[in-house]
């Protein structure tokens, strides 16, 4: 047993820059030394380009001509959102409440006892991963679903030069990146993995089940400002009749994300670990 | 050093820890003792800043945990085993710590090598046993080669093997001049460890104390001494201002006396012994004595602390 202990080498760089440079680097290196974020990544990529591919195959085909003049390209080519948006919300989650579940949080907090340094670097960590997954998936989706199309393309074809197109794709990875987000600002707030991914996704689709039961007028008023409705602006080519704006359906899913992170943020300072 | 004034704990009507004032010195292994549900646990995450004290303040080397920029350097801590992702090899999970306080590979390899885990540190560590994950938190703690060393309940199960490692572990760190300070619920194994002893209960401090202070406060030392004549002994142990009592068929309990007295007035006077001996309060029975109450106020709502008086 060596008892003399060898002192070990600080980094010579000193400051608060620094510190987040540490605790960043730290957070990276939690998450990509786990698998299930490899899988999380690669279940949104193989959902979102495998299903471009399905629909451009057989689904565009027995759309009627009336369906095929409305159809939304980029919509139809990022069906695969569905399925992705719920790996990108659990990993979002997972992030932080898995370190809650484990007892990590305890040895995170010590060696960096400023609280909010360290669910900053989570959100970076986790932001720039999601973006560059996210992004990639959709663009690569766009392109997939734009090769397979029927020869004649059926009116579909669509090139990402095209107005609004980069913006429908790119869009889709940052919706995506912004619902994780959502996800680790619950994580923060509700701190048992389970809890926070039956909020996140009760949050995300039953306002929107709901409001279909109330009159027509309540629906218009309240539904473009529900989180799914507000965030599928972003990736749709034409904005839906009565709803947001692209820009302005992603800034209000912004906002509940925004909420959830500022209750994060406030409470991982005031209570206990 | 670690310095405690006044802190307490409260969760609604409970009160987890109670006023509490102590100091852990450097250079010496200090042992933090009670029953289950004593406090041991809070205080340590108080010390570390993981919890806020309702009153009452904490330090460490003079400044508040929190207040240290890279903690790491100051304060290594076990707090528990295997709060560790599963699916993240021990490695990775040094690397992860180490990185948020700007330490660099090397050490990590050098801290795996200490414990012993280098052959699996490439391995999840969700397959490691319990004293694996120990021994993994013991790295944890020593990555910075910090002055104060702070292990909650650290032999928690380990084999006898580990045991003596962790033992033998500390005593070294201490003998460097770092400030080591483990709780355990167990007294024999901080007889064995510990020079100065922290005893809690009901969050209160019952004594603070070193190991021999102890034991000689114990109201059951006595010498017992097997003589066939021990009535004529007895008189000659009481003139020289003993107490002799009769016990069992032919020995005496005897206080107020060395061995020596005994021995040598033995000898002067052609008596024959056949036993000499020190009859000493084990620390354990002393530790029953002054945390008797604490236990038996817990008993009614935690059951596991029965597991305390064995």
């Amino acid at each position: 047993m060596a008892t003399t202990l060898a002192t070990p080498q600080r980094r010579a760089t000193d400051g608060r820059l620094a510190d987040f440079g540490n605790v960043l680097r730290s957070e990276f290196c939690k998450l990509y030394s786990i698998r299930s974020t490899f899988w999380t990544v690669f279940t949104a990529l193989l959902s979102n380009i495998v299903l471009a591919a399905l629909v451009a195959l057989f689904l565009v085909s027995r759309l009627s001509t009336a369906d095929r003049a409305t159809a939304d390209p980029v919509r139809l080519s990022l069906a695969g959102i569905h399925l992705s948006q719920i790996a990108f919300g659990v990993l979002g989650v997972l992030i932080i409440t898995s370190e809650y579940g484990t007892g990590m949080i305890r040895a995170t907090l010590a060696a960096v006892p400023q609280r909010r340094l360290v669910l900053t670097g989570k959100l970076v960590s986790f932001a720039a991963t999601a973006l560059v997954a996210g992004i990639g998936s959709c663009l690569a989706a766009f392109f997939v679903f734009e090769a397979f199309l029927p020869s004649g393309g059926d009116g579909l074809k669509a090139s990402i030069g095209d107005p609004g197109v980069l913006r429908a794709a790119v869009g889709g990875g940052l919706y995506l990146t912004l619902l994780g987000l959502l996800g680790l600002g619950l994580g923060a707030v509700i701190r048992a993995s389970a809890g926070a991914i039956a909020t996140l996704f009760g949050l995300l689709f039953v306002p929107t089940i709901l409001v279909s039961l109330l009159p027509q007028n309540w629906r218009t008023s309240i539904g473009p400002y529900l989180p799914m409705n507000a965030g599928d602006a972003i990736y749709s080519l034409h904005p839906e009749a009565g709803g947001l704006g692209p820009w302005s359906g992603f800034a209000v899913l912004g906002l509940y994300a925004a909420i959830a992170l500022t209750l994060g943020y406030f409470l991982i300072k005031r209570r206990d670990a | 050093m670690i310095e405690a004034i006044g802190l307490s704990k409260r969760y609604g009507d409970t009160v987890a820890v109670d006023d509490l004032s102590f100091t852990v010195p450097p250079g010496q292994v200090t042992g933090f003792l009670g029953p289950n549900g004593a406090g041991k646990s809070t205080t340590m995450r108080m010390i570390l800043g993981l919890d806020a004290p309702s009153s009452g303040s904490v330090t460490v080397n003079g400044k508040p945990y929190t207040a240290y920029r890279r903690p790491l350097f100051e304060v290594g801590a076990l707090l528990e085993a295997k709060a560790i992702h599963g699916g993240r090899s021990a490695y990775h999970h040094l690397r992860s710590l180490a990185l948020s306080n700007g330490i660099g590979k090397v050490r990590v390899e050098q801290v795996l090598d200490q414990v012993g885990l280098r052959s699996v540190a490439r391995k999840p560590a969700g397959g490691f046993s319990l004293g694996m994950g120990q021994r993994l938190g013991i790295a944890a703690a020593l990555l910075g080669d910090p002055p104060v060393l702070m292990f909650d309940e650290p032999v928690n199960g380990l084999d006898p093997e580990g045991v003596l490692w962790i033992r033998n572990l500390l005593k070294a760190l201490a003998a460097e001049g770092r400030t080591v300070f483990l709780s355990s619920h167990l007294m024999s194994e901080m007889a064995l460890t510990a020079d100065r002893l922290i005893i809690i209960g009901r969050g209160r401090l019952i004594a603070e104390t070193t190991v021999a202070d102890l034991l000689d406060g114990g109201a059951g030392n006595y010498l017992r001494v097997r003589s066939p004549d021990r009535d004529a002994l007895a008189t000659l142990l009481r003139a020289r201002g003993a107490t002799a009592v009769h016990e069992g068929q032919d020995a005496l309990k005897v206080t107020d006396a060395t061995s020596d007295l005994v021995g040598e007035l033995a000898r002067a006077n052609g008596l024959a012994l056949l036993e000499l001996s020190t009859q000493q309060t084990s620390l354990e029975q002393r530790y029953m004595e002054l945390t008797s109450d604490a236990v038996d106020y817990r008993t009614t709502e935690d059951a596991s602390v029965p597991a305390a008086r064995n």
